[in-house]
């Protein structure tokens, strides 16, 4: 069992004391009666003594700090034991101190409740339970033990999460909510992640390996495996990857979508489509095809392709004058497009004429890839997932949003600066995604 | 089926067992020459004698007493408390005597006793005749507490206490005897107890009553209803036995309780009720449980004021509301 050590009352008239030197540092044993630190009180230094045998487990209290009396100043624990920080706050409250890392501050807002109760409710017995409803819950936040409990199931920290119960309690519907704003915020991957924790991953039974099985290949794989192994071959790829910031995007997008009917959302992609398509407009020759040995051919029309997986093999459908097109009525073709695609009932228009390719793996938690140029395009944009990752601004760590992309371009047709430029200008979109909107 | 009242529902299961059972018999007072206090009894004198159908002094003690000693040598007593209120004069028969007596005497004795008790406030009889002190009954280990919430359980209920070898309190509430609803003819429907009943079914919030605010959380659920929240009323029909399965198993799916009564909060079916929903479904608990019950006070007779300390419809609604945040 841990123990707290308060600053020693060393005469009548001392109500302070000034921690000097830690004598014990953390980790170190403890013998009762040892000597753990040095306090110096308006008279005189003096020794402060444990009146615990243990670990010194942790100082409450830096070197050079005045604190009153009775204040705690470090916690020993038994050999072995590792008190949790609950543990910890509620010794440290016991000993008449405040909890080091502050829990969030109890606010004004149990009085707004209680008084909106009391009209109708009559005895003493009522005020006990609002008083215990005041109660800084343990962890900071305050949570129904349903929404704890799913929350551990779906591995989110409650803190994340905002509550709409009483005084902020997080309750089912919140957690609910949460995970629906991650499917919303492009996050689908982390949401179906958590929702692959409710389903048991299926055993394998033991047992004799099944037979080889020979599958023949269709024309749409065969043609796939033709396509890449000649442009894997023959062009020349070089790959350049960027980190872009997509919090605005992110933003944005999640204001965008709430205007917008169910079905008719916005996704990431889609903000690249135009992103690329802009782009692509002031870098013509990566919106280019080698014409011949001596010619390039820089197409007039920007027609974004995004590939699309399908049963068996994947499409690219083609998003024609995609840098003329809102950004909702790119939303609308692609997804048409991707639809018809896989039910396999895609018209010919759908899929021809690309000038530029967009791969998105993010839906599958990749972070970034490096894709094979689809011919006779120039370059291929790979993307990777939205994630969120620590920061440092102003020297704080903070949490941002970014995702990762990487060109695959034809050597024959750019070089690494001009395609590099093209990175820039693309993240001068994405990351202000307003300009996609004008 | 037929449609008819609460009173007619448990005049007949009276009827049909003294019909059934010659040893089955009913004493009381003014249960005979009166026909009862609230007209249950009425025209049994006639059919079943002054044998059968004994009229009482004004003596609670003597009425139970009695009907235990007629238990013990096998008869089927159904002693009829005018009101619950004047069980307090025969507790110790109540709640001393005929629950142990099986226990005591290593089970020897059987106690086929039925206690028909009414209880329930609202009618303008004042502090000491309106009260609902059914949970201080369900207290005692020993001792069947049943309270009925709809004429068809009234009479399923009332025949397996009168078949039952055991003590059954059976608590009647005097608002609901004009209460109408469809009821099984067959003479041998029969209704378990010590089972909770699913009166309603619903998935945003779970309301456990019983007795009368049965009848109250139907009204409050049709109101939830038109906000768009669908309730399930739980029906807990035995006191004691306490079935918690269907109400463990509602709540699990609404993670949102009322418990609604007719008597006092404190030491009530509601602190009960909901102490055993944090015991058995402490991890599917999305808000806490709200009890609502009548307001701690000994009842008014003003009418207005008895209205006002009595658990009203509105209050089983609003708790609802409160519990779902709604």
């Amino acid at each position: 069992m841990a123990e707290v050590v308060t600053m020693p009352k060393l005469g009548f008239d001392m109500d302070e004391g000034k921690l000097v030197r830690w004598v014990i540092p953390e980790g170190d044993p403890v013998e009762k009666g040892a000597v753990i630190a040095e306090i110096e009180t308006d008279k005189a230094t003096v020794e402060v003594e444990s009146g615990y045998a243990g670990v010194m487990f942790r100082h409450l209290a830096e070197e050079d700090t005045a604190l009153p009396v009775n204040a705690p100043i470090a916690v020993i624990a038994d050999e072995g034991e590792e008190p949790s920080e609950d543990e910890i706050d509620s010794l440290v409250k016991e000993a008449g101190g405040e909890a080091p890392e502050k829990a969030p501050t109890k606010e004004d807002k149990p009085e707004e409740e209680a008084e909106e109760k009391e009209e109708k409710e009559e005895t003493e017995e009522e005020s006990v339970e609002e008083e215990d409803a005041d109660v800084t819950p343990a962890g900071g936040v305050r949570s129904s033990p349903l929404a704890r409990r799913m929350a551990e199931d779906h591995d989110i920290e409650l803190k994340k999460i905002e509550g709409s119960g009483p005084q902020g309690r997080v309750v089912k519907k919140d957690v609910e909510d949460y995970l629906e704003s991650m499917r919303q915020e492009g996050r689908e991957e982390e949401a179906e992640a958590v929702e692959r924790v409710l389903e048991p991953m299926p055993a394998f039974a033991p047992g004799e390996a099944p037979e080889d099985e020979v599958v023949e290949m269709s024309r749409l794989r065969q043609a796939i495996g033709k396509r890449m192994q000649n442009s894997n071959q023959n062009f020349p790829h070089f790959y350049l990857t960027r980190n872009y910031k997509t919090d605005q995007m992110m933003a944005l997008r999640k204001d965008i979508n709430q205007l917008l009917p169910e079905g008719e959302k916005i996704s990431v992609n889609d903000f690249i489509v135009k992103a690329v398509a802009l782009a692509l407009r002031r870098y013509p020759n990566l919106n280019a095809s080698i014409e011949d040995k001596t010619h390039i051919r820089r197409h007039g029309q920007v027609n974004v392709g995004v590939a699309v997986a399908v049963e068996g093999g994947l499409m690219t459908v083609v998003c024609k004058d995609a840098d003329q097109k809102p950004v909702r009525l790119i939303a609308r073709e692609v997804r048409e497009m991707a639809i018809r695609a896989r039910e396999r009932k895609v018209k010919n228009e759908d899929i021809e004429g690309s000038t530029f390719s967009i791969s998105n793996l993010g839906m599958y938690a990749i972070d970034n890839f490096a894709a094979i140029i689809n011919p006779p395009e120039a370059a291929i944009l790979a993307v990777g997932a939205v994630q969120k990752v620590p920061d440092v601004v102003d020297g704080e760590v903070v949490v941002a949003s970014r995702m990762k992309a990487t060109l695959s371009a034809d050597h024959r047709v750019t070089d690494g600066a001009e395609a590099a430029e093209f990175m820039e200008v693309l993240a001068d979109y994405l990351e202000e995604p307003m300009r996609l909107l004008l | 089926m037929a449609r008819m009242t609460m009173r007619e529902a448990i005049s007949k299961a009276l009827w049909e067992e003294m019909e059934r059972d010659e040893n089955v018999f009913i004493q009381g007072e003014e249960v005979g020459v009166w026909g009862g206090t609230y007209a249950v009894t009425k025209g049994f004198l006639d059919r079943f004698g002054e044998k059968r159908v004994r009229d009482t002094p004004i003596a609670e003690a003597a009425i139970v007493g009695s009907a235990i000693g007629a238990a013990l040598v096998g008869l089927r007593p159904v002693a009829e408390l005018m009101t619950i209120n004047f069980a307090f004069a025969a507790m110790d028969h109540i709640v001393n005597e005929a629950p142990k007596l099986h226990y005591m005497f290593g089970g020897q004795f059987k106690l086929p006793l039925v206690i028909r008790a009414v209880s329930g406030g609202g009618r303008q009889l004042a502090a000491t005749h309106s009260q609902t002190p059914d949970a201080i009954f369900a207290h005692f280990p020993g001792l069947k507490v049943v309270s009925p919430g709809t004429p068809a359980d009234a009479k399923g209920l009332l025949k397996s206490a009168i078949r039952s070898d055991d003590p059954v309190l059976f608590i009647e509430n005097a608002t609901l005897y004009q209460a109408k609803g469809e009821v099984p003819e067959d003479e041998d429907y029969l209704e378990p107890i010590g089972k909770s009943k699913i009166q309603r079914e619903g998935e945003d919030v779970t309301i456990v009553a019983y007795s009368k605010t049965v009848q109250l959380a139907m009204e409050a659920a049709d109101m939830l209803a038109e906000d768009g929240i669908e309730a399930e009323i739980v029906d807990l029909r035995s006191l004691r036995p306490l079935d918690m399965e269907p109400v463990i198993e509602s709540f699990k799916r609404t993670n949102r309780a009322v418990v609604a009564e007719e008597g006092w909060r404190g030491y009530g079916v509601g602190s009960e009720v909901s102490a055993r929903i944090y015991e058995l479904a402490f991890d599917y608990v999305d808000a806490p449980v709200k009890r609502v019950a009548q307001a701690e006070v000994p009842l008014p007779y003003n009418q207005r004021l008895e209205q006002l300390a009595i658990v009203q419809t509105e209050d089983i609604y609003n708790a609802a509301k409160e519990v779902i945040y709604g």
